[in-house]
């Protein structure tokens, strides 16, 4: 139970700290924040990885095997195409405000 | 390793992911702000690959570079024009994973005996039902963006009954699993039952509610992720998802308020009913008056200032390199030009932004609805291409309009106003827009791109 609260702790801190740090994104923004936050939200891959490595039994790889793949793609596919966006941005001739 | 040197580590990683999000929101942080974020990935999945748990690599080592592949693929040969697709892709597989590991870890607990821990198998549940939806409703939406099922809104009746059923029996299922001693069969059926929730959750959505519904996908992705942070008993899985579902829902709001609804009201499907086209034929009869590229050409050539209200439209007819010539041979003439952009425009949420940043339009003519109003007044030109609902007149004039309320751009207040369009079909809320028949308005009927094109070839000859 003890750890079931300190989890709830930090996640509800966690959601704070989102709230308070992600303020007034301009328009801009909008897409690359979501593709880049989504990367990262494909942290799931720490516990595929786990799942993956664990050799335990057949079932437990193959879950682990395709929650690898998929956490991988959206992890790569997420900061890569986040990274393409926003060098579209950056390549202003003229100065940002 | 040990694991509190491990931990240690995770806390690096979730520091790196908070200054990666806040850099992602800064115009001039974000690039660094990616960066961030993805050393903080790399740092959490090296040390996850030292943990002791792990025995075999071969199984790892090929799944990661399968999805790295197809990963790396995706992102750099995706087209600007397919990007709604591809983050919906993006957050339905975030959420798929979460499922798996999920389940995975309630199989791997059969013998630990930690399934007896309620929180545990609770968790499990959540992650199951969020990642579920998440998942087949990201893949709705990518089959309905992809233009593989209709965009429009399917509706059949009984569809909300059967949402809540399913719902219910979802958490149903999700109750009975925290007290049977063997959860993992149960398990799959919440999933399944998820599943078909998600489904049918993003079938009645139509297209132009896609901005807020991927958002909201995106927010769910994240706290499915927390979930399985739970399950696993991991802190940077709990604070990186959490921090992700904050700023999905932060997203959510901003896209909410730009349409005058709730996300409730989005979900269910309850928008505007798709009144009968007898109204539009009273307000068009007569009144609308059609023009040529020469007439248009002539409007620019007068003009002192011109805005450009781009919508969905202009990318359905892939016309953003044509219009960004056009606002660079205006420009080059001395002309004031900006783009003004309802933050519903398009599929995504920034939709607009990205396509205009691909076409090289700068930075700095995007205007967003607070800035651009207040200029149309003294505005020559206003050119809309591609939108319909977000300059609709009635929004603000006719409380009884399903619009009303919605903060539109206030194209109507300009001199005079060139829409670009095919049809008179009405927006994808099935209203009439009075702006098509008013007397300072011309439309240009055709193919966005050819017709800025015949615009532009007329400006460079005259």
């Amino acid at each position: 139970m003890e750890t079931a609260v300190l989890g709830l702790t930090i996640f509800v801190l966690a959601l704070f700290a989102g709230f308070e740090v992600i303020t007034r994104v301009p328009p801009t923004l909008h897409t690359p924040l979501m593709s880049g936050a989504n990367a990262i939200s494909g942290i799931t891959l720490v516990g595929a990885l786990l799942a993956a490595g664990s050799e335990r039994d057949w079932l437990l790889s193959t879950l682990g095997f395709v929650a690898v793949v998929f956490a991988t793609i959206n992890v790569v596919g997420g900061f890569l195409v986040t990274h393409r966006m926003l060098a579209m941005f950056r390549q202003r001739p003229t100065r940002e405000p | 390793m040990s694991a509190a040197l491990i931990n240690l580590g995770y806390l690096g990683a979730s520091a790196l992911f908070m200054m990666g999000l806040k850099g992602l929101a800064h115009p001039r942080t974000a690039v660094r702000g990616n960066l961030l974020g993805s050393l903080g990935m790399m740092v959490a999945v090296t040390l996850t690959l030292l943990d002791r748990r792990i025995l075999g690599f071969q199984t790892i080592a090929i799944a990661l570079l399968i999805g790295s592949v197809i990963g790396a693929t995706l992102a750099l040969k995706i087209e600007m024009t397919a990007m709604p697709q591809m983050v919906a892709l993006l957050n339905g597989l975030g959420g798929g994973a979460s499922v798996l590991v999920a389940g995975a870890g309630l199989l791997e607990s059969k013998d630990a005996s930690v399934a007896t821990l309620s929180h545990f198998t609770a968790a499990a549940v959540a992650s199951g039902v969020i990642g579920a939806v998440t998942f087949w409703g990201s893949l709705v939406a990518f089959a309905k963006l992809q233009a593989l099922v209709t965009e429009n809104a399917i509706r059949f009746p009984g569809q909300y009954a059967i949402n809540a059923g399913l719902a219910i029996a979802a958490g149903g299922l999700g109750l009975w699993l925290l007290l049977t001693p063997e959860p993992h069969a149960a398990y799959w059926l919440v999933v399944a039952v998820s599943s078909m929730l998600g489904l049918l959750l993003v079938l009645p959505v139509g297209g132009a509610d896609m901005p807020v519904v991927i958002a909201f996908l995106n927010s769910c992705s994240g706290l499915a992720a927390a979930a399985t942070g739970f399950v696993l008993n991991n802190n940077v899985l709990i604070i990186a998802g959490s921090l992700v579902g904050a700023s999905g829902f932060i997203l959510t709001q901003i896209m909410c308020r730009a349409m005058n609804r709730s996300l409730v009201d989005v979900m269910v499907g309850s928008g505007p009913p798709a009144t009968k086209d007898r109204a539009a034929e009273d307000l068009y009869a007569g009144r609308v008056k059609a023009g040529s590229p020469e007439d248009v050409a002539l409007l620019f050539e007068t003009a002192r200032r011109v805005v450009i209200v781009p919508g969905f439209g202009m990318a359905v007819s892939q016309a953003q390199h044509s219009v960004s010539h056009l606002a660079e041979l205006l420009l080059s003439r001395g002309i004031e030009v900006e783009f003004a952009i309802h933050p519903v425009a398009g599929r995504m949420p920034g939709h607009m932004n990205v396509l205009l940043a691909e076409a090289n339009v700068p930075y700095e003519l995007l205007k967003d609805l607070d800035e651009s109003n207040p200029t149309f007044e003294q505005t020559d030109v206003a050119l809309v291409i591609g939108a319909n609902d977000v300059v609709n007149p009635l929004a603000r004039t006719d409380p009884t309009s399903p619009l009303a309320g919605m903060p539109i751009l206030d194209v109507d207040k300009a001199r005079t106003v060139v829409v670009i369009k095919r049809s008179l079909s009405p927006g994808f809320a099935g209203i009439p827009n009075p702006l098509f028949a008013a007397d300072k308005t011309i439309v240009l009927f055709g193919d966005g791109r050819a017709m800025v094109q015949a615009v532009l070839k007329v400006l460079r000859e005259g």
